[in-house]
């Protein structure tokens, strides 16, 4: 046990209990929580008290930009090399609207999915939860709570004893 | 939205769920009708490759188009491929804002068969160039020759909307895809199966921070791909309404468009429904009842691109103009009359029997159905180009379009084109969500 702990993961088999074991948690007074689950369960967040996302923000940003530099680009192209089709505008702002449109959307998309995977720091192919025994359940049908070393009421024993008495079906001590 | 109908029977566990799914590609269960199907896809795609080197060495030439009808098949089955993409967008996307909870069974192989039906769609307006190879000129690059794109042509929007739509699809599809990929890794026991989804899954480990920005990102990607869809097949119209040629100079062409591209993609969703589920004993998860909401579906879409036939009649009659009612008139009784009454008629007719309930719950039905819609939609395009190009405003050059062997043999390749990525996404990756139909099963349960 000399080694560093990364955490104590506690296994759950619904996510009811899992929102109740994290909810107990809290009670406690453990504050350095994560819970790792098959597909996003409602509340948990709020009992996590996880910071609200600002992707949306980023998606703003990225229409804003796409829009910005779609219609700077259009509009510069057509002043670069100025076409006089049947006498009508260079800056012809309606026809300039699809492009305009789908790059807004092009770059509102990527930049949401980039942020998303740099916020959550991904690509990481190997991560210390992995290392537990039966954490691969966490993509079938099983729910994980882990409190992890960082909290200041950290101590392995009684987080195991604790997340025991919540119903936990098996506890892991996960080496950082 | 919840109103707690049962559409996955709720017996099964989540466990067996992502066993079975993941099982799909790690112990393939019908390797055998796998590689007969590959051989069939591959020897199409082959003969794509063979047309298009045809093509690329003696030109557009080898295909029937001629002046006035210079855009043939290859715009025509460029629309049909786009317009069959368009249903997996709208299954995914739409009906993820919407809450519908039976996308969930079909939304992975429906967005499969958008990406795969872009790229057919994409290559058309490039081999239609002429000189292919020069495509580039179409991005606007610093070319030595000071020469920039046009960007007042709707051709250029094309290229913009086509780029955008195939990438947009490809994330949402990608973003969607990498839980199921981390529960495939989990579940891999092969080194070669741990490493392929352990690099595709990046990692992924389902914690609750990561599912809350993941939600976000997706969600908001979906909201973005909606219009998205209606924009593409919009701006595809708008090449043909912008022009003066009467049959295409109408404003019901966007709507038109979309609802018929919403309607032949459905149709192609319903057909490979009932073949995945057939093929991979998928009953449990794509039951009777998606089959019905897919014949609702497809019923009310096909009527509603029937009221875009009844328009367009409408719209030269009442326009008054003698080169729109010659047109009308050509659609419906001139030399090429047996496409549009082909059109009616594989498009509308089978289709009313959605109206009865055990129709739409067979497979069999509603798959031969959705095979009629497929070539009714296809001879559709074929009307609205070729009737309205074939007799312009000239006399003089009025000319017939007689497809000839490489107009069919690309067309044909595009479908080994389709069909050998589909077929081994279906090999590599689950072809159903399995989060979110473990989400779904759970709401079930809850509300119970």
């Amino acid at each position: 046990m000399a080694e560093r702990a990364y955490g104590m993961l506690g296994e759950f088999e619904s996510p009811e209990a899992l929102l109740a074991a994290a909810r107990y948690a809290r009670a406690a007074g453990y504050r350095e929580l994560d819970a790792f689950t098959p597909f996003p369960v409602e509340g948990l967040a709020q009992v996590l008290k996880i910071p609200r996302p600002w992707i949306s923000l980023v998606g703003l940003i990225g229409t804003l930009a796409g829009a910005g530099t779609a219609l700077l680009m259009q509009m510069f192209v057509s002043y670069d090399y100025p076409l006089n089709v049947g006498g009508r505008p260079i800056y012809a702002l309606s026809a300039f609207a699809v492009v305009t449109f789908e790059l807004t959307i092009l770059c509102s998309a990527l930049a949401m999915l980039i942020v998303m995977l740099w916020q959550n720091g991904l690509p990481r192919l190997n991560y210390p939860v992995f290392a537990a025994p039966r954490f691969h359940l966490a993509s079938k049908d099983r729910f994980f709570l882990c409190v992890k070393s960082e909290d200041p009421m950290f101590d392995d024993r009684e987080i195991a004893a604790f997340l025991t008495g919540l119903g936990a079906a098996s506890v892991e001590r996960v080496p950082s | 939205m919840s109103d707690h109908s049962e559409i996955l029977p709720r017996r099964q566990s989540m466990g067996g769920i992502a066993d079975q799914l993941t099982g799909i590609p790690l112990h393939f269960p019908a390797e055998r009708r796998w590689v007969i199907a590959m051989a069939f896809a591959s020897a199409l795609l082959l003969l794509l490759m063979v047309s298009v080197t045809e093509l690329f060495t003696r030109g557009v030439g080898i295909w029937g188009i001629n002046i006035p009808v210079n855009w043939a098949f290859a715009i025509h089955n460029y629309v049909w491929w786009l317009g069959i993409g368009h249903a997996g967008t709208l299954i995914s996307a739409l009906l993820l804002l919407t809450g519908s909870e039976w996308r969930n069974s079909l939304n992975r192989f429906a967005e499969t068969m958008t990406l795969f039906a872009v790229v057919c769609a994409g290559i058309y307006p490039i081999l239609h160039l002429g000189r292919p190879w020069y495509v580039y000129w179409m991005f606007p690059y610093p070319a030595t020759m000071g020469v920039w794109p046009q960007f007042r042509s709707p051709l250029e929007w094309d290229i913009w909307a086509v780029m955008t739509y195939l990438t947009v699809s490809l994330a949402f599809w990608y973003i969607g895809l990498i839980p199921d990929l981390a529960a495939a890794r989990d579940r891999a026991t092969g080194r070669g199966w741990q490493i392929f989804f352990g690099i595709t899954s990046l990692g992924w480990r389902g914690s609750a921070v990561h599912w809350l920005r993941w939600s976000q990102a997706y969600r908001m990607t979906a909201a973005l791909a909606v219009p998205l869809v209606v924009s593409v097949h919009s701006e595809v119209s708008l090449l043909f309404a912008a022009g003066q040629i009467p049959g295409w100079h109408s404003t019901i062409f966007p709507p038109y468009f979309v609802l018929g591209a919403a309607f032949s993609g459905f149709a192609m969703v319903a057909i490979i429904a009932v073949v995945l589920r057939c093929w991979f004993g998928l009953g449990n998860l794509v039951t009777d009842d998606h089959l019905d909401v897919l014949g609702k579906v497809l019923l009310a879409t096909g009527l509603m691109t029937g009221y875009g036939y009844v328009f367009e009649v409408f719209d030269a009659l009442y326009s008054g103009e003698a080169h729109e009612m010659r047109t009308l008139l050509d659609r419906v009784a001139g030399v090429y009359a047996w496409i549009y009454w082909g059109a009616v008629l594989f498009n509308f007719v089978p289709l009313q029997a959605l109206w009865w309930r055990g129709v739409r719950r067979s497979g069999w039905a509603l798959l031969l159905i959705s095979i009629s819609v497929a070539i009714g939609m296809w001879l559709e395009r074929d009307m609205i180009l070729v009737t309205s190009l074939y007799r312009d405003f000239l006399v003089s050059s009025w000319s017939k379009f007689t497809p000839t062997f490489w107009d069919w043999s690309t067309y044909l390749g595009t479908i080994g084109l389709f069909l050998v990525p589909f077929l081994i996404a279906v090999r590599l990756i689950p072809m159903i969500s399995i989060f979110e139909t473990k989400e779904l099963l759970h709401e079930e349960k809850e509300g119970a």
